[in-house]
């Protein structure tokens, strides 16, 4: 069991050395001064905290049939039991049993559900964050119709209030609430290297302009590793004769408040984004090709907001579909078969699965769906927050290979995605195997494809 | 008291007692929890249009996981199928709910529900040993899972037995297959069994938040 605090600044970057802390092969990550009993109380009290009818309805649904494994990555690919999803929720469901459902009394009175102890919490940190990305296809199974992924963020609430979070998660989190990006992009780094890409790609790129309709948020990996996003975002906009800004007062999308279950970070961190909107009086927040950045605002913005927002949020592929669809802008025809990798958050969980095949249609491409596709496609296996974790890295490339077999099968010349995240996910999959498929990003697609009179 | 008496009364009024006690304890205990309000700008309508279309759409397993689940899911539809009809179709037990809520209905030959008790009794030792031998079963079951199925099959089993005899008086496996439903609905509301009316409500609340957002539900 490792308490070390090593330094992990460099956890999000796949291109950064990776911790080789092999052993011990199983390792518990705590962290805070706290006894045991404190970090099982905090775990329970703020697991039930944010408990609901909707999480106690899930929670006593569940009927044991197991179907849950079949649609797991993780099961999949190791056979083994544990990566169950609904039993990696057993020490919740049993906290739930005992403390909060209908029939609490009578099991703490006889006996029938034991205390959850820190030694369950500890080995279940494994099944809670290193593996489950939350892409929610056990959801998809469940013949109770039980949000299983919902209520893994949920029991990650109680985990991280505990101390028992994987200290590279914690890292990344602490480290985008402190500085506000998880790579550590600070608004000066992020309005030079804006600059720096209005120069390489001559393209008018508005920064801090203090009235906008649109309001353009990127990501911490399309800054620092894919820079080329935010010129092709800016030359998408331009032709669109939007009126659009970044602003360096809120431009990081991604929220690893949400992904390590710190709800006061994850507010904190949509907070920056939403009063930027506000604050330049914009109608529609565009986000960058990221997929929980997409969950975080789209469909948790308003409840951090504590109501309402003020104006539309869309995901950069619904954008581009809504332009391209409406003729504000156009695109040359890609004489191509592509396959198209939908990010869990953008797709399954955010409904937008449409929006990048309106996109790939006027590209004119020869689109050629995975088996299973769309909204059953198998996740990349780097989402939440699972990139991060080092010691998930063999299991995760365990992940990856049913993701390369999928995307094989398909025969397609090119490989594309709306998500960053997804994106660095395949390229360490494909310098971890020597891969043939390059993951290309469907908004430079877009963008290096624009008819040039539209601009 | 002879025993038949004890089961057609005090034991079968306890367990239908329990079992709406418990129904309606449970279903409380459960929904009167805060809702959390959703200030999501929906894109599709959510509500109870959508609840009633998970409802629905989550009885047939869809096509993408089918496969891996058509042994588990066959057997599943051939014990409730079962259940229902020996439960609804068996013409004693609709003289008994013509009894207890003034209805009733055409029901199907005895023999034919004999047959339809045979494989439904099958079907639940099949299911018992898979969740027995399966790796994931045998890990996740617990007791409830366990004793479920001996509450669930212990009324078909005594209930085939009674044709049979084995040299028993009618009036006593009459009464101990009484007995065994007085358990059932004594149960039913505490367990997992308690799915015969959980389902609805935990389906219904994915349908509506997962069709507010036009995702795949």
């Amino acid at each position: 069991m490792s308490t070390s605090k090593i330094g992990y600044d460099d956890a999000y970057d796949l291109q950064a050395k990776r911790l080789s802390v092999k052993k011990p092969e199983i390792r518990y990550d705590k962290q805070g001064d706290m006894t045991d009993d404190e970090r099982v109380e905090k775990a329970m009290l703020h697991f039930v905290k944010d408990f609901g009818s909707t999480a106690a309805t899930y929670l006593d649904a569940c009927i044991h049939c197991g179907a849950c494994a079949e649609a797991c990555h993780y099961y999949k690919v190791s056979g083994d039991p544990k990566y169950t999803p609904i039993w990696k929720l057993e020490p919740f469901k049993q906290a739930y049993k005992r403390e909060a459902s209908p029939f609490a009394l009578f099991y703490r009175a006889l006996g029938l559900k034991k205390k959850v102890t820190v030694e369950q919490l500890e080995e279940w940190q494994h099944l809670l964050y290193d593996s489950c990305t939350v892409c929610g296809r056990c959801s998809l199974i469940c013949p109770m119709g039980i949000d299983i992924a919902a209520m893994i963020s949920l029991a990650r609430h109680g985990m991280f209030k505990a101390g028992l979070v994987p200290h590279e998660l914690h890292a990344v989190a602490e480290r985008a609430e402190v500085d506000g990006s998880p790579l550590g992009v600070t608004p000066t780094v992020f309005e030079d290297r804006l600059e720096w890409m209005e120069d390489e790609h001559e393209v008018d790129i508005n920064i801090d302009q203090e009235q906008a309709d649109v309001l353009v948020v990127m990501s911490s990996i399309e800054i620092q590793k894919y820079p080329q996003s935010m010129a092709a975002t800016a030359k998408i906009l331009n032709a669109a004769g939007a009126s659009w800004t970044f602003r360096t007062d809120g431009f990081e999308a991604t929220n690893f408040g949400m992904l390590s279950g710190n709800a006061e970070w994850q507010r904190d961190m949509s907070m920056r984004v939403i009063d930027a909107a506000i604050k330049v009086g914009a109608k529609k927040l565009v986000l960058p090709e990221c997929g929980h950045a997409y969950m975080a605002l789209r469909w948790m913005g308003g409840n951090m907001y504590g109501k309402p927002l003020p104006f539309e949020v869309q995901h950069i592929s619904e954008y581009m579909a809504e332009l391209l669809n409406s003729g504000k802008i156009n695109v040359n025809k890609v004489k191509q078969s592509v396959t198209y990798h939908d990010p869990c958050q953008v797709s399954r969980r955010g409904g937008a699965t449409q929006a990048s095949r309106d996109v790939l249609k006027h590209l004119g491409v020869e689109l050629r769906e995975m088996k299973p596709g769309g909204d059953y496609n198998w996740c990349c296996g780097g989402g939440g927050g699972v990139v991060t974790i080092h010691r998930a890295d063999e299991l995760r490339y365990k992940v990856f290979k049913l993701k390369m077999e999928q995307i094989e099968e398909t025969g397609a010349e090119e490989l594309l995605t709306s998500c960053a995240n997804c994106r660095q996910t395949f390229d360490d999959g494909q310098n971890h195997f020597q891969w043939k498929y390059s993951m290309e990003s469907l908004l430079e697609v877009v963008a290096d494809n624009l008819v040039e009179d539209e601009q | 008291m002879e025993l038949l008496d004890f089961a057609r009364g005090p034991a079968l009024q306890f367990g239908l007692y329990a079992f709406v006690i418990g129904t309606v304890w449970r279903l409380l205990g459960i929904l009167l929890l805060a809702a959390k309000p959703d200030h999501s700008a929906p894109r599709k309508r959510g509500g109870i249009l959508a609840a009633l279309k998970v409802i629905s759409s989550r009885s047939v397993t869809a096509r993408e996981f089918r496969q891996d689940t058509l042994y588990a899911s066959v057997l599943g539809y051939v014990l409730h199928i079962g259940l229902f009809v020996i439960v609804f179709l068996f013409v004693p037990h609709i003289l008994f709910f013509k009894g207890l809520i003034g209805l009733e209905w055409p029901g199907l030959p005895n023999n034919v529900i004999y047959f339809v008790g045979v494989i439904t009794a099958g079907v639940g030792v099949a299911l018992l040993l898979r969740r027995m031998t399966h790796p994931v079963l045998k890990l996740i079951s617990n007791f409830d899972d366990y004793f479920s199925w001996v509450v669930t099959m212990a009324p078909i089993i005594t209930g085939l037995i009674i044709p049979i005899r084995f040299g028993i008086r009618y009036e006593t496996l009459l009464a101990i297959h009484i007995l065994s439903i007085a358990v059932l609905l004594t149960w039913l509301p505490f367990g997992k069994l308690a799915h015969a009316f959980l389902v609805f409500f935990s389906r219904g609340t994915t349908g509506m938040v997962l069709e507010r957002r036009g995702a795949k539900t």
